[in-house]
């Protein structure tokens, strides 16, 4: 849990002008949890594409540094898409979050988890690794495991 | 129709699933999580359809090497929502968003085997050309227009805004969710 001094900040948050709008709405929560989900789904296909090939399964016969070029740009368009919705839909209801262990989880994974894909992603870019080892495994497994934290965390905002 | 789905809502699985404390929110979960597996291998391969992504890569290569997620997230997407269901079936058959997504489900799988039937059979021939047959680009674009709005149907499910027992309600969308109002 976050010291109580932030509490206000968060209080301040859920009463922005985007929070209140879509508090005050039926409509735009649902829609943008939508969209939310919907950038889910392309961030799960531009990470899968580049950690499955590190496991050395799905597309094995391309150079991991290929694949990341190629998947780039929808990885970043994708987390915009997520940070977005992410964002509405947290100035909506804030002080939930506060109080939420889930939503903890989440932001604090969120950043180790966008600092080492990019990380380990420029580092491949640099090298021209081929070859399937236990290194590019512990990579793709490790990438997979803190992005399933994240989403699950984020699932279970809504549970808890 | 109406009284199968009202005894299998009285079974006792079925009722301890809508009541249970972690076994709904699980299942339901996974279905969630898992639209990264089945959403995320049918996008990147819509998208190289499309010739967005991977174009250095033949197409016929990306179908093969992803299919196998596609198809494993597919059989987990279907068993985790026939688990939802089973939970509550009444409810969801009268939902207009369900019914949206299922026929939309249809929809979906007609586009596929329209594409796997047709133009894909000489994925061979087209696998690495720059701009790809207008069917093969058509079908990638309609996959990706046709999964979007399922996904959103899929979450607007939880909305309970027109329901039958929410009344009065336009003509069309009691209709549209084969509610039985007072009038009948």
């Amino acid at each position: 849990m976050p010291p109580e001094t932030w509490l206000p900040l968060f209080e301040w948050f859920e009463n922005t002008s985007v929070g209140t709008a879509v508090r005050n709405s039926l409509w735009i929560f649902p829609v943008v949890e939508g969209i939310h989900l919907i950038g889910l789904g392309l961030l799960g296909g531009a990470i899968l594409v580049v950690d499955l090939r590190l496991l050395g399964v799905g597309l094995k016969r391309q150079v991991p540094a290929e694949l990341i070029r190629h998947t780039q740009p929808w990885l970043i368009g994708a987390i915009v898409l997520l940070a977005v919705t992410g964002i509405t839909l947290f100035l909506s209801e804030a002080v939930k979050c506060y109080y939420n262990t889930s939503f903890w989880v989440k932001i604090t994974t969120l950043p180790i988890a966008i600092i080492f894909t990019f990380t380990v992603r420029k580092w491949l870019l640099q090298r021209l690794i081929v070859d399937t080892s236990w290194q590019t495994r512990l990579l793709g497994v490790l990438s997979l495991a803190l992005w399933f934290t994240v989403a699950a965390g984020g699932r279970w905002i809504g549970y808890s | 129709m109406k009284g199968l789905l009202e005894w299998l809502e009285s079974t006792p699985w079925s009722i301890a699933l809508l009541e249970s404390l972690w076994v709904w929110p699980l299942v339901e979960s996974a279905h969630v999580l898992t639209l990264t597996i089945f959403f995320g291998t049918v996008v990147m391969n819509d998208l190289r359809l499309l010739g967005w992504t991977m174009k250095s890569v033949p197409v016929s290569e990306v179908t093969k090497r992803l299919l196998p997620w596609t198809r494993a997230g597919f059989v987990v997407m279907v068993i985790t929502g026939a688990v939802i269901f089973y939970s509550n079936p009444v409810r969801y058959y009268h939902n207009i968003f369900f019914r949206f997504k299922m026929l939309l489900l249809i929809v979906a799988g007609l586009n596929a085997f329209v594409f796997h039937r047709g133009i894909h059979r000489k994925v061979a021939q087209w696998g690495k050309d720059l701009v790809l047959p207008r069917e093969a680009r058509i079908a990638g674009a309609v996959s990706l227009i046709v999964w979007v709005t399922i996904i959103m149907a899929g979450r607007l499910i939880a909305y309970n805004w027109f329901d039958c027992d929410i009344q009065p309600q336009p003509g069309f969308v009691n209709w549209a969710a084969g509610c039985l109002t007072g009038a009948n």
